[in-house]
């Protein structure tokens, strides 16, 4: 049973100011991920939740404890550190059972915990073994069971997939996932990589110079970002953005730049009426584009030409110029299209986003 | 086919030039060669001639001759070298210890971010910079009899009534002494083992930390094994200088009062060029030897040991 | 980092850090002060009533010009920094070219020899003195400036080797390799490529051989006789002195500006300074 409520929270480092009223409730046994570019704050949160950190302003509970001034010790943590932090001069073993040990459990105790801890991560093998001598992967591991051997009230990972290579870091996420499953323990996650936070989290902190900028559930970050940046942040390849113009048509909201001109959809008419004569920014995901055919209504198509075409096999991706933007549509792969080909795309009305192009805030 | 390996037979090798200076064994030969006459004249020559000396009866103006090691069962019979025996032991235990724990916390101290960090560091290691015999002087002038400015502040605070004659009892002497050379000694390991904290990644105390470990416990069982290794080889070159050390107690004492704190080096000179019985002084400075050699050994094993676990 | 409360970090930190400070620098300020403090106001027995150590009303530079005038200063100052530079320039001329040799070069003994080096390393001059002073005498080079010069490099060049095998096996291989690709023997190669990159370890190499080399004192004692052939340090320990006589005031001064070259080229160069240092017990 572990919440940890973070209220109001701000960091300064001299003059800089890193994170910046940050407000968070995690619920006991959910999976919170904090993504963001690197600086955007979400390492020194976490830090001072761990308590490496002293907390500049607001608060940081741990079921209703404020746990400000208490020393990372008593806080009843465990964290996984980006590089893993493993202490070189003590085996496998001996790195599972400091933190027992600095808690003065009993010997038999601290066997049965690093043995449960090494069968679940499969490193029964290495127990014997120094730091140096094991594998990146296995260093991993070894870093999560002396965090899983603690039984801690919260799990911290400060990214810990990214000293892996590209194939381990997809197995170490899913097993990542199903050791969250079985063990159930409130777990906060650290990671610049989108695709991380969609998997892994149940609940998705995207954060940015310091701000938090949107919390939900990964498909709500998907589906209906709350500004620019985040959905340009989450998915993969990025939403595309053209700048446009709202026009008011005899009551009809429109949109146009040199490339295009575009009918708003009817569920988003009420709201770009205000911004009638002002520029705006429009947001479509590359999966949401597709090869115009006839039954596309003429007012939410576009012309672009082909510049580069990526063949990956599942999808072809097109690098596309339409009017002064660029473009990318995932595309079926069955397209017969060369480069400099000019072809025409249809958008999906119900997956358009705008966004005010002075306050990037979605519409 | 037969056209085709003629051919093959008669390829074309290119003619190689012979350079002497491409094959590595010359080119280290050439490269090491002043290294080793410089140190064959200087370092080998000296303790060949050094070994001849300590069994001759030399002296300055007199050659001498061959007798065998008499010189050294008259120096198992001297009580004033016996005393340096002990006082080097002594001596170099006492600063060793000392010179560690003080450098080690003045390092721990020293590694952490705050304002003037470098500036503090370099004039930490004024200490170690300014020629030995010239700082000494200053320690010499500090603990003189009559004008001594430290009788004088214990004097101020009321520690003591009367003056303390540093330098002229023996023990005292010994004791200043001491305090002279773990001045000096305390900048080279607090800057060593400052260097040494460094290397251990801050992660590693953050970890323990969240597994529950106090501050003394972080350092117990993460940064002082860590730090182990270079430890070590400080520890190594501060025993051996301090062991075979001239400059302090010359200026200091000159090994008086009495004889009483003489080491290896100063008794040696005082033998060897004061008195001018050459043998003999050669025979002081080369009983040092053993004692260096075991030292060192001993060391190093250790330091593989600790490197190699 | 692990932060604590304000006062903790001044009680546990801050105070014990100023108060080895103070202690560390203290007979700096000694020096000082005596150097400028009139006869009258040193010789005062330590209690007397008028005592007043840490500062004098009367700053002199009587036992500046004493220097200066009744001795033969200038002239040591002269001899220790021409010593100090020759036999710095030998020590890292050899020790460049060892060090290279040793860490780059495959050939037989490579090891040992590497070994040997750190052994002659760790011998302390105080070993060797007296049959090396006669050595010097039979070289004829006693009681010149030649017999610091050459055997000062007994220990520098150790030195120099062990702190340049680290900074060259520092530096990759392939830049070595795509030079003698290029076109450069493996002679060009060293002279145009590595040392050029190994620059910073030359500088640490040679500031501290140099200040080693200040800072000696035993060859000096022993093989300089003349007044005007010692050094500052021997000079000032001989000249100062007169039997039971100690010039303080001119000893301190002596003892100041003798160390002011050496601070001065430990102030330029405290970074390659400390990288030497913590480079050479690396090992």
């Amino acid at each position: 049973m572990a919440e940890v409520t973070v209220r109001k929270l701000n960091k300064m480092f001299d003059t800089t100011h890193v994170v910046k009223d940050v407000d968070l409730e995690i619920r006991d046994k959910e999976f919170v991920v904090f993504v963001g570019p690197s600086g955007c704050g979400k390492t020194t949160t976490l830090r001072m939740i761990a308590g490496l950190e002293a907390v500049t302003s607001g608060e940081i509970l741990i079921d209703d404890t404020v746990v400000n001034e208490v020393p990372p010790m008593d806080r009843d943590i465990a964290m996984v550190f980006q590089n893993y932090a493993l202490y070189p001069h003590m085996s496998v073993a001996g790195n599972m059972a400091f933190g027992l040990k600095m808690r003065k459990f009993a010997k038999d105790e601290i066997d049965k915990r690093i043995k449960r801890a090494a069968g679940i991560l499969g490193i029964d093998e290495l127990l014997h073994r120094k730091p140096r001598q094991l594998s990146g992967g296995q260093r991993q591991r070894v870093a999560l069971g002396r965090a899983i051997v603690r039984d801690p009230k919260v799990f911290l990972f400060d990214e810990p997939l990214s000293n892996l290579d590209a194939k381990l870091r997809v197995q170490m996420r899913v097993e990542l996932k199903k050791l969250h499953e079985r063990l159930a323990v409130t777990s906060i996650y650290v990671t610049h990589d989108q695709v991380e936070a969609m998997t892994l989290g149940d609940r998705v902190v995207v954060m940015k110079d310091g701000w938090v900028q949107q919390v939900g559930e990964p498909l709500e970050l998907y589906n209906t970002p709350a500004n620019r940046f985040v959905a340009g942040f989450i998915g993969s390849p990025a939403m595309n953005f053209a700048d446009v113009n709202v026009v008011d048509r005899g009551g009809t909201m429109w949109i146009e730049n040199p490339g295009m001109n575009v009918r708003v959809p009817d569920h988003l008419q009420a709201r770009m009426k205000p911004h009638a004569g002002k520029p705006a920014t429009l947001g479509v995901r590359p999966e949401d584009l597709h090869i115009a055919t006839d039954a596309d209504p003429a007012d939410l198509t576009f012309t672009g030409e082909i510049e580069v075409l990526e063949q990956l096999g599942s999808e072809i991706l097109l690098d596309m110029r339409a009017g002064n933007s660029s473009v990318v549509a995932s595309v079926e792969p069955t397209l017969r299209a060369r480069v400099h080909d000019k072809i025409k795309l249809g958008m999906n009305p119900a997956r358009m986003h705008f966004f005010d192009a002075a306050t990037e805030a979605a519409i | 086919m037969a056209v085709t390996a003629l051919g093959a037979g008669t390829a074309r090798r290119p003619v190689v030039r012979l350079r002497k200076m491409e094959d590595e064994r010359w080119l280290a030969l050439a490269l090491l060669a002043p290294t080793a006459i410089l140190l064959g004249l200087f370092i080998a020559y000296p303790f060949a001639e050094g070994v001849m000396l300590s069994l001759s009866s030399a002296r300055v103006g007199d050659p001498g001759k061959f007798v065998g090691l008499k010189n050294f069962f008259k120096l198992a019979d001297d009580n004033i070298f016996w005393t340096s025996v002990w006082n080097t032991f002594w001596y170099t235990g006492v600063t060793t210890v000392f010179k560690l724990a003080l450098g080690l916390w003045l390092a721990m101290l020293l590694n952490r971010h705050f304002r003037g960090k470098a500036i503090v560091r370099a004039f930490v290691l004024l200490p170690f910079i300014i020629p030995t015999v010239l700082s000494t002087f200053a320690w010499k002038w500090m603990f003189d009899p009559t004008f001594s400015v430290i009788n004088w502040t214990l004097f101020k605070v009321g520690l003591i009534s009367a003056r303390i004659n540093w330098l002229g009892d023996a023990d005292l002497a010994m004791a200043s002494i001491m305090v002279v050379n773990i001045w000096r000694g305390v900048p080279f390991f607090a800057i060593s083992l400052l260097a040494g904290l460094q290397t251990i990644s801050p992660e590693l105390n953050e970890a323990a930390a969240i597994d529950g470990a106090r501050p003394w416990n972080r350092f117990w069982y993460v940064t002082w094994p860590l730090l182990l290794p270079v430890t070590m080889v400080v520890m190594l070159f501060s025993v051996i200088q301090t062991f075979a050390d001239f400059q302090l107690v010359y200026v200091m004492t000159g090994g008086g009062p009495a004889n009483a704190t003489h080491l290896f080096a100063t008794y040696a000179y005082q033998i060897g060029i004061v008195s001018g019985l050459l043998s003999e002084g050669a025979a002081v400075s080369l009983a040092m030897f053993p004692f260096l050699f075991v030292i060192v050994v001993v060391q190093l094993l250790y330091i593989r040991r600790v490197e190699t676990r | 980092m692990i932060e604590g409360a304000i006062w903790r970090r001044w009680v546990f930190s801050n105070l014990p850090l100023i108060l080895f400070v103070v202690v560390l620098l203290f007979p700096f300020y000694w020096m000082i002060i005596t150097t400028f403090r009139p006869d009258g106001e040193l010789y005062r027995p330590w209690n007397a009533a008028n005592n007043m150590p840490f500062w004098t009303n009367k700053p002199t530079l009587e036992h500046i010009y004493y220097l200066f005038e009744e001795t033969n200063f200038a002239r040591w100052m002269f001899n220790t920094m021409l010593i100090a530079a020759a036999s710095t320039l030998i020590s890292l001329f050899c020790g460049v070219l060892a060090g290279y040799a040793l860490a780059r070069l495959n050939f037989p003994w490579a090891g040992s020899l590497g070994t040997l080096i750190f052994i002659t390393y760790l011998v302390p001059q105080t070993l060797l003195f007296i049959p090396l002073a006669e050595i010097i005498r039979d070289f004829r080079l006693g009681d010149t400036p030649w017999s610091l010069i050459l055997t000062y490099p007994t220990f520098l060049i150790p030195f120099c080797t062990w702190l340049m095998m680290g900074y060259f096996k520092a530096i990759p291989k392939e830049l070595e390799e795509c030079a003698r690709i290029d076109g450069a023997s493996r002679l060009k190669a060293m002279i145009y490529i590595i040392i050029p990159v190994a620059v910073p370890g030359i500088l640490s190499s040679g500031i501290i051989a140099f200040t080693l080399s200040w800072n000696e004192f035993i060859y000096a004692l022993v093989f300089l006789s003349s007044p005007d052939q010692k050094t500052v340090a021997v000079g000032v320990t001989s000249e100062l002195i007169r039997g039971d006589v100690f010039f303080w005031g001119s000893l301190m001064a002596g003892a100041l500006l003798g160390s002011i070259p050496v601070a001065i080229v430990y102030s330029f160069f405290v970074e390659h300074y400390v990288s030497g240092l913590t480079g050479s017990v690396k090992g």
